[in-house]
């Protein structure tokens, strides 16, 4: 045994048994929470209204609370696992070390995949953003978007590769921002603040279910949209202070923020809004607290929400960046993938080989694939994510029953969520099936594919005894 | 020529200097530091601390 401080800001990050550079532990809650929600917030700012078309509004509710209670049992879950393994990777280093290799290769996968294409749908819609504005203002004719696409790709990674604090204390900034907007339009609209312009009984009347039951299973596609990401604060657990505490606190209010958010936003939204046009996504409302916020009449509020939707698309880019290069740097780090984007800078100490790779492959779907496709891809390697949660919660109470590990969180009611994740995974795997069959069969065959070069190629390289690092007793029933 | 048009070359230029910086120094780095430096990062160091820790 010797004698460490572990509070030393000497040995901050680094540590006596071969580290000489690591990552850097200079992350509060706050910097958990902004992650999380910056990730999500996008969410409600655009897509989710795609439910309201698959449903009508009140099945755009349904989805969204019952998308809120999968949610909440993702955060629930991911809280106690995660407070206990406290690495860069997030559920890729808990499936390593609770499941085993080949699940973590996939795992891992899914989370490259689901940052990547949502930072490239991200990237799309802020030049969509900027070429609105440029109509706005009165430019003849198009604007070219792509600069500004490569431009908000570039700076986010750049701000990436300088260093995980900037990064995400700019996150916090302007997900607040972008929060504060989302509440300032709820008390203008609703009556709390001057004139009331809700019209919820006219507006639903004779369209509650437009397409009765079967429209709300298919409106459960896109209530995903409300929360999809907030599970991406694990990819932080490296490089907060206190994993035990800050990453348990940062993903649990993060979720209750988002909840608070979405029920706010389908409320202002379908109260202004006809369902036909706020339901079409594509031709009708792209972006539905904006539409709402013009329809106030008010100025200040169309700019704020304007800033708004920039912010949170800035936000869910970046927080993708901070996400997909950790997960493939973990990756990297155990030889799932050539160690070489295992490095970590000297000076900035982050990923910076794993950010830097992953920016043309971004750029790639950014500017070569349509919208819908990267989201839908995005959205379903999240949710084969998802469904991995319940299986790996489960492993691990019975491995590690409560009391032979510390656990930083332990959550309540096991296994009533494990079960819920999973009866509710298996209801959106039919609704995606639904509206994107072909996708679904797709990107299940291609992961079966890399599945078995993993199996017969890969792993021969991967470094098989420095990979389980957690001090945890020898699990039960081995 | 438009504000637009002048922001959008800004914008190619301003995209290019970001790219630039981030490979230049990725090879300065490179060439400075070992790669044995570079990829000493272990996973799990603070847990193996905390557990060596005496309370």
């Amino acid at each position: 045994m010797t004698d460490i401080d572990i509070t030393s800001k000497e040995i901050d990050g680094m540590g006596p048994h071969g580290t000489k550079v690591g990552l850097l532990r200079v992350l509060g809650p706050a910097h958990v929470w902004a992650l999380g929600v910056g990730i999500v917030l996008v969410g409600e700012y655009m897509g989710w209204n795609f439910s309201v078309g698959k449903g009508g509004a009140f099945a755009a509710l349904i989805a969204c609370w019952v998308a809120g209670i999968l949610y909440t049992c993702v955060a629930m879950i991911d809280s106690e696992v995660t407070s206990t393994v406290a690495a860069a990777g997030g559920q890729y280093t808990q499936a390593k070390h609770i499941v085993g290799p080949l699940m973590a290769f996939n795992v891992g996968l899914y989370l490259v995949f689901a940052y990547t294409m949502l930072e490239a749908a991200n990237a799309i819609t802020a030049g969509y953003l900027i070429s609105v504005v440029a109509s706005m203002t009165g430019l003849s004719g198009e604007l070219d978007q792509r600069p500004f696409i490569i431009l908000v790709i570039l700076f986010l990674a750049w701000l990436n590769y300088r260093g995980v604090l900037a990064t995400l204390t700019f996150n916090l900034v302007i997900t607040a921002i972008a929060f504060c907007a989302v509440i300032t339009l709820f008390l203008s609209t609703s009556g709390i603040l001057g004139n009331s312009i809700m019209q919820h009984a006219a507006l639903f009347e004779g369209h509650e279910l437009p397409y009765g039951w079967i429209g709300v299973l298919a409106a459960m596609h896109f209530g995903l949209w409300y929360y999809l990401g907030i599970e991406g604060t694990t990819q932080a657990a490296e490089e907060v202070r206190s994993p035990a505490r800050s990453l348990p606190f940062g993903t649990l209010a993060g979720i209750m923020t988002l909840l608070i958010a979405a029920t706010l936003t389908w409320y202002t939204c379908s109260g202004v809004l006809p369902w036909e046009y706020l339901g079409d996504g594509v031709n009708g409302s792209v972006a539905p607290l904006f539409d709402t916020a013009r329809l106030s009449g008010s100025t200040g509020l169309l700019w704020f929400l304007g800033i708004g939707t920039l912010f949170a698309t800035l936000a869910s880019a970046n927080g993708c960046i901070n996400d997909a290069s950790r997960a493939w740097f973990a990756m990297g780090r155990d030889k799932y993938l050539p160690g070489w984007f295992g490095a970590v800078h000297p000076k900035f100490r982050t990923p910076y080989r794993s950010i830097i790779f992953l920016v043309p492959i971004a750029l790639i779907f950014a500017l070569g694939a349509p919208l819908d496709q990267v989201i839908t891809f995005s959205i379903l390697s999240g949710l084969l994510e998802y469904t991995f949660m319940p299986l790996n919660i489960i492993m691990f109470r019975k491995k590690w029953p409560m009391g032979t590990i510390k656990r930083g969180y332990e959550h309540p009611f096991h296994p009533v969520p494990a079960i819920v994740l999973l009866a509710i995974c298996a209801t959106v795997f039919f609704a995606v099936f639904l509206g994107y069959g072909t996708q679904l069969v797709a990107m299940i065959g291609f992961y079966i594919v890399v599945s078995l070069w993993f199996h017969f190629w890969r792993y021969r390289f991967v470094n098989r005894g420095a990979q389980f690092t957690m001090p945890w007793p020898k699990p039960q029933g081995y | 020529m438009e504000t637009w048009h002048i922001l959008e070359y800004v914008a190619w230029g301003v995209s290019a200097l970001l790219a630039l910086y981030m490979i230049v120094d990725w090879l300065r780095v490179d060439s400075t530091y070992s790669e044995d430096v570079l990829t000493s990062s272990r996973e799990g160091e603070l847990e193996a601390m905390t557990e060596e820790h005496k309370v």
